[in-house]
């Protein structure tokens, strides 16, 4: 009866599409329009910046392996950690959000493309010419000590290092424009995000009926829109500053510091939920498909994160609790940071109830779902902790505040992205991820992130501070970064195992069919992967789980709503 | 079967039913939403500058306030109306006209800045590199002039395009969208204009 809403019988998507030769197909991924090619750019292309930067990471891990280690010297060890959280951040963290963002939300509320395509292709195009341009440094560039290489400022570039008198040469333009420019394709493809889900959704596809996933994701491109312009514009005031001697950063001329700090982190602090949103829009839609329910407490889930986006905005300082400030903006900004706290409490609470009581399939989407749960809660609690003024001032700059926020950015969002990769992989290949090799992956780096994350909190506790490049034998530090060290090889060997797992199963991995979860948003309902138009004819929807109403046609869920 | 026949009459509504906001206006609304979040750390820039200056000129001595130039730009933001009034008339002629005063009240305010800037660059020595009065006060003014030039060039092609008979009666919607985004620069100015101008010789 259903087949008046969607047929759930196709035409073969390669019936319809003919062979093109290299040159052909390679033409049509470069002038694509396609939301579904650009996003598989964007995923491609940030897997690759995640191996660059990754294995930045392992050399950083080696030089610290041992107390008086000389695997590279000083300045190459500011370069690496400069260049590894800039990738992490805006080469790897952004684009995955946009790849996801504008894959699947066409898909999810039945439509066929974004509001703006082509402003969806300037989006890529632009994130990778900012990224090119800062990997060029290596060439162009000259760095603190002027012989031509990458930037070595820190991913936060605080001035005044960053000023022409501290830093010629032209790395750190490099690392301003680049992220400029790739700072203008997330906000270009925020602004189409948005525009999509306003405008696009299929006839019956209201806000309240919205998958969780787009819920997310619209509030994720509401902050990247109002977060990345203090960015842009503290990096347009670094270049005046650079190239035509403005004073805005200039100490000299009585020009503050502390405004880029401020600037820095208006846009950093909303960075940060930014890159963990796609990880909240994951699992609020692998959860329900792997428990066999519903997700609890939906109107919850949306209120949080709307608050989220709200709150997030006016916790940012933060980050300078050690520069200074009065004692009324310590205590604004440690209790706006707990109340934010609140918000993903809520979430976190909701994932949890969703699985209690429901029939759990222990497949490599929620395993990395469960592990996110387990780690990020570490990571909130941290985050509180830190909020306190006081104990921020301890261990402020410490190994403790990288181990926290690697526990949110790699126990948290890269675990997410693995569970959402592991789960649309089917729907975007049409084959489904060799699940052996999947466990492999998953607890080979769930180990591996723990030994190097887990113990770097300690360090932190023990004193040691963040960006040193060696350290002296006999503080208490020496096992701890051995452990940490050696943690890089199960995880760079889970990694392995999943780029394995990718090359494997797309050449000869199980067909997936178009609905292999059982699952019951709309981009389950055409083919995998789906055709250019991705729906034939546009979905009607009743509920906010319109695949369980076409399966259930006795007993659809909008009897209930 | 009875059943599904009134889900379908049912779903045929809804597609009929089913209204969505223009994805040009969301566009253009959070368009305007991220310029302000950029313009807004500019000012908060120039804010906390005001008075920081180490050494001179200081605005006191060498500032003017640009009444002319104010009263164009922001009545500018009415013949744009009356333009568009007459685009939705289908009165080609009066929309030319007014369009033609919007330009030129635009092009006076560009030209007003280029001589503020003229005179204070050759004649007072002040730079942007002189001072944090120069490095705020040309980088908020110039922020705001280099989005009129972006408004003005569209604004050019809208016209020229229309003299020679392009038909822009097709285009009501973007000629809006053009309008809107040109509001928001004359408001803007308002903000800029208070804290370039007024706080620094009226207040402090």
């Amino acid at each position: 009866m259903a087949s008046i809403d969607y047929p759930l019988e196709h035409p073969k998507a390669e019936a319809l599409t003919p062979e093109f030769s290299f040159s052909e197909s390679l033409y049509k991924w470069v002038a694509t329009v396609d939301h579904k090619r650009l996003g598989l750019m964007y995923v491609v292309s940030a897997l690759v910046f995640l191996v660059i930067a990754g294995i930045m990471a392992s050399v950083i891990r080696m030089q610290l392996a041992f107390p008086l280690n000389h695997v590279v010297g000083p300045d190459t060890f500011n370069r690496l950690f400069t260049m590894h959280g800039t990738t992490m951040v805006f080469l790897v963290g952004m684009p995955m959000v946009a790849g996801f963002s504008v894959y699947l939300i066409p898909l999810m509320i039945g439509t066929r493309d974004m509001a703006f395509p082509r402003l969806n292709a300037f989006g890529f195009w632009i994130f990778l010419l900012g990224g090119c341009l800062l990997y060029f440094s290596y060439i162009g560039g000259g760095g603190l000590s002027g012989d031509g290489s990458a930037p070595d400022v820190g991913w936060f570039a605080y001035a005044p290092l960053t000023e022409k008198a501290f830093s010629r040469g032209a790395a750190t333009d490099y690392w301003a424009l680049g992220v400029l420019l790739s700072g203008v394709g997330s906000i270009v493809t925020a602004l189409n995000v948005i525009a999509t889900t306003f405008c696009m959704r299929c006839p019956g596809m209201t806000l309240s009926r919205m998958p969780m996933f787009v819920w997310v994701m619209l509030i994720d491109a509401w902050l990247v829109l109002v977060a990345l312009p203090p960015l842009s514009a503290a990096q347009i005031m670094l270049e005046l500053d650079r190239h035509l001697g403005a004073n805005f950063f200039d100490t000299q001329a009585g020009g503050s510091a502390v405004l880029w700090q401020h600037l820095f982190w208006i846009f950093g602090h909303p960075e940060v939920y930014i890159l963990i949103f796609p990880a909240f829009a994951i699992l609020s839609e692998v959860i329900p498909v792997f428990s066999r329910k519903p997700l609890f407490g939906r109107p919850a889930m949306v209120g949080a994160v709307t608050a989220i986006g709200f709150i997030s905005l006016g916790v940012w300082a933060h980050h300078m609790f050690a520069i200074g400030m009065t004692s009324w903006s310590n205590t604004f900004f440690a209790a706006s940071s707990m109340l934010v706290g609140v918000p993903t409490g809520i979430k976190i609470f909701n994932w949890t109830a969703t699985m209690y009581g429901g029939k759990l399939r222990m497949q490599t989407p929620l395993l990395f779902c469960i592990a996110f749960l387990l780690q990020f809660l570490v990571a909130g609690l941290t985050g509180i902790m830190l909020a306190v003024a006081p104990f921020d001032w301890q261990l402020h700059d410490s190994y403790f505040v990288v181990a926290h926020f690697h526990f949110t950015l790699v126990g948290g969002l890269v675990f997410g992205l693995f569970a959402g990769m592991y789960y649309w992989f089917p729907k975007v290949s049409g084959k489904m991820l060799d699940e052996k090799l999947g466990k492999w992956h998953f607890w080979l780096f769930c180990i591996g992130f723990n030994m190097t994350f887990l113990t770097l909190h300690f360090a932190g506790f023990l004193g040691m501070p963040r960006r040193i490049y060696t350290y002296y034998p006999g503080r208490g530090w020496d096992a701890i970064n051995l452990i940490a060290s050696l943690g890089v090889i199960p995880q760079a060997a889970g990694i392995l195992c999943f780029v394995w797992n990718i090359i494997r199963s797309s050449l000869r991995g199980i067909p997936a069919g178009d609905d292999p979860w059982d699952a019951w948003t709309l981009e389950w309902a055409t083919t995998s992967p789906p055709p250019e138009y991705n729906f034939e004819k546009l979905p009607v929807v009743r509920s906010s789980r319109p695949l369980w109403d076409l399966k259930h046609p006795q007993d659809p869920d909008w009897k209930y709503e | 079967m009875a059943q599904d026949n009134v889900i379908a009459a049912d779903a045929l509504q809804m597609e009929r039913e089913w209204k969505l906001p223009d994805r040009g206006t969301i566009g253009v609304i959070f368009l305007i939403i991220t310029e302000t979040a950029l313009f807004t750390m500019f000012v908060a820039a120039d804010l906390i500058y005001i008075g920081k200056s180490l050494t001179g000129p200081y605005p006191k001595d060498v500032l003017e306030m640009p009444i002319i130039a104010t009263v164009c730009l922001l009545s500018s933001s009415g013949t744009i109306v009356f333009a568009e009034h007459a685009l939705r008339r289908n009165d080609l002629g009066k929309f030319k006209i007014w369009w033609l005063v919007t330009i030129l009240l635009g092009l006076y305010f560009l030209y007003a800045t280029g001589a503020e800037w003229h005179k204070l660059i050759y004649e007072d020595h002040l730079t942007i590199a002189t001072n944090l009065f120069g490095t705020t006060f040309y980088s908020l003014v110039g922020l705001h002039a280099s989005h009129v030039v972006v408004g003005m060039t569209f604004l050019l092609i809208v016209f020229i395009t229309t003299i020679f008979g392009f038909p822009i009666q097709t285009q009501e919607r973007r000629v809006k969208f053009l309008s809107w985004y040109w509001h928001f620069f004359d408001w803007v100015w308002v903000i800029v204009f208070t804290v370039v101008y007024i706080l620094p010789l009226k207040v402090f």
